[in-house]
């Protein structure tokens, strides 16, 4: 009888599966990807890395000697021990992390912005007591500038009714202003001595909120051509809400990683984030297979360094509070060693 | 791109495959990868080209330890072994930003605002 071994679903329970039964989850992650993403399945040799790394009891494992790569963090400074900056510099100088990011609980552009000054003497002191390149990150969230939480007509509730067009003015319209604050912020954090700026969770509220972020990076690249500009997106594929938006004369609905990369590119960004979600009901090797697939188009021609988002919930990490290092480093490794990443 | 909400993540990516920040090199491979918009590997060849090293050592912190002293790049402090008479955080970065050729914007805001010293 084939042993059992432990492995992670990917709501972070604790199962036991077979090598062969860990096998066809891998098997079948790739073919789920490449189906819907139109892109090649993962190579048979890669397949058979990514078992010998998730066919393991192994509590933890890692890349080889020398083959590290870059760790940009967002949701450092957490108050986990004191306060922000503090916690900045428990992440430089206990964990290791390269890129630490002041951000504030409100993680979105729209809300920092009306706390911009305090949120700049934050990073003003956390600059004198870093010596680590420190960003500052939230959210684009074009969602906030919605009723009731914003001035702009509700996209969510016209489109049911029927009010496409009326739909579509009131994202462009929202887009507009959620430029202009994500150059406000950033303006204001580059001033306080900022290392660079983080737009996360890109595409949360779909094409026009892809559209805000890459435009405030070419604005923002235009003004500060030195300064480090993330964008991390939400998820593997760009949201329609608005369907007929465009940058560069690409349109931005139905965008996969591989394109996703090319705006973020050509805005002018320094990083690139791609995000997988995690399917809780399948197990993490389904989960890595299915994400490294759906990435791997966009690792192999990038020309900017590419930090894959390996968090809770996201990459091959589990959706759970807690996520547990044994299913943390397999993910971690598995993305270093099969797309050559840049980091995370 | 970060790993999310910070309950423990950091901690087993950081060992798992972590360049370490300034316990090492991390942290300037960093800011090639910022400023410059460098691939990975050219940004370890950059910043190992501009210290001598292998781009293996910027993953060291027993090789970077000596390093760092040796430019002046700050060093973790702690209380069993603090380096007071050499650079601190800015300081450390007005030598980052001389070393590696690239302006490090929180030293040009320094030097802006003490223009009369």
């Amino acid at each position: 009888m084939e042993p059992k071994i432990p492995t992670r679903m990917g709501d972070g329970s604790l199962v036991e599966m077979t090598r062969s039964e860990i096998k066809a989850d891998l098997e079948e992650g790739t073919m789920v990807a490449a189906k819907k993403a139109k892109v090649p399945e993962l190579t048979q040799a890669e397949l058979g890395h990514l078992l010998d790394i998730y066919a393991s009891a192994a509590r933890f494992t890692a890349v080889d000697i020398g083959a590290e790569v870059v760790l940009s963090n967002d949701g450092t400074g957490t108050k986990h021990i004191g306060n922000r900056v503090q916690d900045l510099q428990s992440y430089e100088t206990l964990l290791g992390v390269d890129i630490p990011e002041l951000w504030q609980a409100d993680y979105s552009y729209k809300a920092v912005k009306t706390n911009v000054a305090h949120e700049g003497q934050s990073m003003k002191i956390a600059q004198a007591l870093l010596t680590n390149p420190v960003q500052y990150g939230a959210m684009p969230d074009l969602g906030r500038y919605s009723k009731p939480d914003g001035p702009i007509p509700n996209w969510s509730e016209l489109l049911p009714m029927g009010k496409i067009d009326e739909a579509r003015d009131a994202q462009v319209e929202a887009c507009a202003m959620l430029v202009e604050d994500i150059d406000f912020v950033a303006d204001a954090m580059i001033e306080a001595g900022a290392d660079g700026i983080d737009m996360d969770t890109t595409g949360a509220a779909g094409d026009a909120d892809f559209l805000a972020a890459l435009t405030a990076c070419r604005k923002l690249r235009a003004k500060y051509p030195h300064l480090g500009i993330e964008i991390g997106m939400a998820s593997e594929f760009v949201l329609g809400m608005h369907g007929q938006l465009e940058f560069d004369g690409q349109r931005l609905a139905g965008m996969w990683p591989l394109k996703q990369l090319e705006m973020v590119t050509a805005a002018g960004a320094s990083i690139y984030g791609p995000a997988v979600n995690i399917n809780t009901g399948k197990s993490t090797a389904w989960n890595i297979a299915r994400a490294i697939t759906f990435i791997k188009p966009a690792a192999e021609v990038a020309t900017i360094p590419v930090h894959v988002n390996v968090g809770m919930g996201v990459g091959g990490v589990p959706t759970c509070l807690f996520p547990p290092a044994d299913a943390t480093s397999r993910a971690s490794k598995a993305f270093v060693e099969i797309l050559k990443i840049d980091g995370y | 791109m970060g790993t999310g909400d910070a309950l423990g993540m950091e901690g087993a990516h950081a060992q798992a495959s972590g360049m370490g920040g300034m316990r090492a090199a991390g942290d300037l491979v960093a800011r090639m990868q910022m400023s410059k918009r460098m691939r990975l590997k050219e940004a370890k060849e950059y910043v190992a080209g501009k210290l001598g090293c292998s781009t293996r050592d910027l993953s060291d912190p027993v090789a970077m330890e000596l390093l760092r002293l040796e430019h002046g790049l700050g060093l973790v402090s702690m209380t069993s072994s603090t380096h007071p008479t050499e650079p601190g955080m800015m300081e450390a970065k007005f030598n980052i930003s001389k070393l590696l050729d690239i302006p490090i914007n929180s030293v040009e805001r320094f030097k802006e605002r003490t223009t009369g010293f």
